[in-house]
């Protein structure tokens, strides 16, 4: 008797247009995403090679990384990527592709407008250039962060030469405590299970616990899966995903998401499956989470201690040790109270709706600290709208944040937009590498309403004595 | 892509886990510079102190280290970002091979897509050639047959995926590979728009 099928494996086997022994296939990919840093690069290199693309009608573009955020800016506002944004324009022109640009509906962080504008559906093949792909794993998609190279294969052939990767289970149950968000359980469970954990597999996340989060939490949940190592991170699709998709611009109407949901209700891993690695994590002991150090596994409750070098060994005590260097923070002491400087609400990782109804709950009524910068950059010109139509950015506005324009801004600060030298920024992205923000920046990674808390009080704090 | 066949010389000893592609080459250089004129810019956090100078105490500005071809690193070497500028950076260096435990998958896939080999060996045997090489003596790398020789004449295997090998050993155009079976990738598609019209209906120009 041979073993039943995850559902990766059933995603993967509906789009193999070619087996190529070995593990390898040719594989369909059903929707690219194209931004302008990695999408202009891509369009530039068919342009070059005089290649076409396959079928312009899967593709989609929208500028993000290296546009400004600031109100009332244009493509113009940060001249060193202008360049990235008309060539993204240009290219998506030439081919044919359908363009989001800035100040139009569905312009945004990719990983934001994708699914936002059911571009993303559960059961399709997806990639983008972007590591934050995996994302879209939350609807049930097989989504690929890939590099330039493989992005301009994909619009050249519509498939790309895949390996399967092993496969990895990571079951969560229980609710999650009241101020405890799918961002905390995310950085939960990197730093139990480590930032390599995931290397090599593709991940599927099961159990009560996700089950009850919304699609757009689970969006939050599978854009860390990359800080684990893997570069897809998939969630078997549910009502809450058809009722998500319905009606949106993109999705399948009337007969057709009839068909697609019929279809979608097979999604989902047999029970007689087998994962090459299977790990389960007690969702209720999740508490308030912030990150420390310079790698997203360097994650600990906002009610603990900074880890001490002394009571590591090897090669991780000189990580913990450069890390508490880096990041000007001391062994030993509490988390809790550290003073900061900035604030971050955005990113692709928590700037949808949802994000900053939850971020705007807690910074109602009250004021961001004096010597704190703190902006809310939503992800997409849809959220936006929506989001000032529920008067947030007044919330926002008299609390004393910054409300901007959608784009990545200060999570990767492609377009200049930087935490200076030795600031610290508690910011709601999912990287808090060196120099991320900006050189000898120094990243905290929290959720928004954590955010929202350190901004109110200057320091690190528990949202918990807040609310 | 530049063939991939039997490569000599330093190896740099750069023993870190989990070193990202943020640190490997910042965006805001991809956002302006191109692919060839990275090399000044990689590791640019280490390499360089706060005032511009460079730093004597990192050990890729050892002076026999220039022009390495190979790098020594620890575990989820290139996690983080896809830009496929970390491996463009690493090449403005030199480097055609990393020899590390385990990589970020899409910086391992990007490797192959630019005729790099990243080698995967168990993090103490990649510590052995760490201080074997630490003087700057030089290895030898041989994709043909798969070996990886010390300067002291010793000799040990490394595995890759065969389909892997092939593509680096000939530098194909995986582009050209694939156009070749257009055919079969277009029959595909009018089967599947029957069969899963919901998925192509919506996005129909």
């Amino acid at each position: 008797m041979t073993a039943g099928s995850t559902l990766f494996d059933k995603i993967w086997d509906a789009h193999v247009v070619r087996d190529l022994g070995d593990g390898w296939a040719l594989l369909h990919i059903d929707r690219h995403l194209l931004h302008d840093l990695s999408g202009s690069a891509s369009l530039a290199d068919m342009a070059e090679r005089g290649l076409a693309v396959h079928d312009p009608d899967l593709a989609f573009a929208t500028p993000d990384h290296a546009v400004s955020t600031q109100p009332g800016r244009d493509g113009m506002t940060y001249v060193a990527g202008s360049k990235l944004w008309s060539a993204l324009r240009q290219g998506a022109q030439r081919f044919g592709i359908r363009l989001f640009d800035l100040g139009e509906r569905g312009q945004g962080i990719v990983h934001v407008m994708g699914p936002e504008q059911g571009i993303v559906l559960p059961g399709l093949t997806m990639i983008c250039g972007d590591s934050h792909t995996c994302t879209n794993g939350a609807l049930g998609a097989l989504a690929l962060g890939v590099g330039s190279s493989e992005s301009t294969h994909a619009l050249a052939t519509q498939t790309l030469r895949l390996q399967r990767p092993k496969h990895m289970r990571i079951r969560c149950d229980g609710a999650l405590v009241p101020g405890v968000t799918a961002k905390d359980l995310a950085l939960h469970i990197i730093s139990t299970l480590g930032a390599d954990a995931g290397v090599g597999h593709a991940i599927e996340y099961a159990g009560s616990t996700i089950e009850g989060l919304d699609v757009e939490a689970r969006l939050t949940l599978c854009n860390l899966t990359v800080e684990l190592g893997a570069r897809s991170g998939v969630i078997a699709p549910d009502q809450r995903t058809f009722d998500y998709v319905k009606g949106r611009r993109f999705a399948p109407q009337g007969a057709d998401f009839d068909a697609a949901v019929a279809a979608w209700r097979e999604l989902k891993t047999d029970a007689d499956a087998v994962f090459d690695r299977e790990e389960y994590i007690d969702a209720r002991l999740v508490a308030p989470t912030v990150t420390w150090g310079t790698s997203p596994e360097h994650a600990i409750a906002i009610d603990a201690r900074i880890p001490d070098p002394r009571g590591a060994t090897g090669q991780n005590a000189e990580a913990i040790a450069q890390a508490l260097d880096y990041m000007g923070l001391d062994a030993g002491a509490p988390i809790a109270g550290t003073p900061i400087d900035w604030v971050f609400i955005g990113s692709c990782t928590n700037s949808r709706l949802s994000d900053l109804r939850a971020a705007a709950d807690i910074a109602r009524g009250r004021q961001v600290a004096p010597n704190v910068r703190a902006w809310v950059v939503p992800g997409s010109e849809d959220v936006k709208r929506a989001a000032e139509a529920e008067g947030l950015h007044e919330v926002f506005a008299a609390a004393g944040f910054e409300w901007r324009e959608p784009g990545c801004g200060m999570c990767v600060a492609a377009n200049g937009e930087r935490v200076p030298p030795k600031a610290r920024c508690v910011s709601t992205s999912n990287r808090n590498f060196v120099g991320r923000q900006g050189p000898q920046a120094r990243t905290h990674l929290a959720s928004p309403a954590m955010a929202v808390a350190a901004a109110l009080t200057g320091c690190l704090s528990d949202v918990r004595t807040l609310a | 892509m530049q063939p991939f066949t039997i490569v000599s010389g330093a190896a740099v000893p750069f023993m870190r886990a989990n070193v990202d592609t943020d640190v490997i080459v910042r965006i805001e250089r991809l956002t302006s510079l191109p692919k060839d004129r990275l090399g000044p810019f990689a590791f640019e956090s280490l390499r360089y102190l706060p005032d511009g100078s460079l730093n004597p105490a990192c050990i890729l500005n050892a002076p026999r280290f220039q022009n390495a071809p190979f790098l020594l690193a620890g575990e989820n070497f290139g996690c983080g970002s896809s830009r496929e500028g970390a491996v463009w950076a690493l090449m403005c260096l030199g480097i055609r091979t990393v020899i590390a435990p385990s990589y970020g998958d899409i910086f391992f896939s990007n490797c192959f897509q630019n005729g790099v080999l990243p080698i995967r060996l168990p993090l103490d045997r990649v510590e052995a050639l760490a201080a074997q090489c630490a003087d700057g003596a030089p290895l030898t790398i041989d994709l043909k047959t798969q070996m990886i020789r010390a300067s002291d004449g010793a000799s040990q295997p490394f595995a890759i995926d065969a389909t892997r090998r092939e593509a680096l050993l000939s530098g194909l155009d995986g582009i050209g590979l694939t156009l070749r079976d257009d055919a079969e990738i277009r029959a595909w598609q009018e089967k599947d728009r029957v069969q899963r019209a919901w998925a192509w209906n919506p996005v129909r120009a």
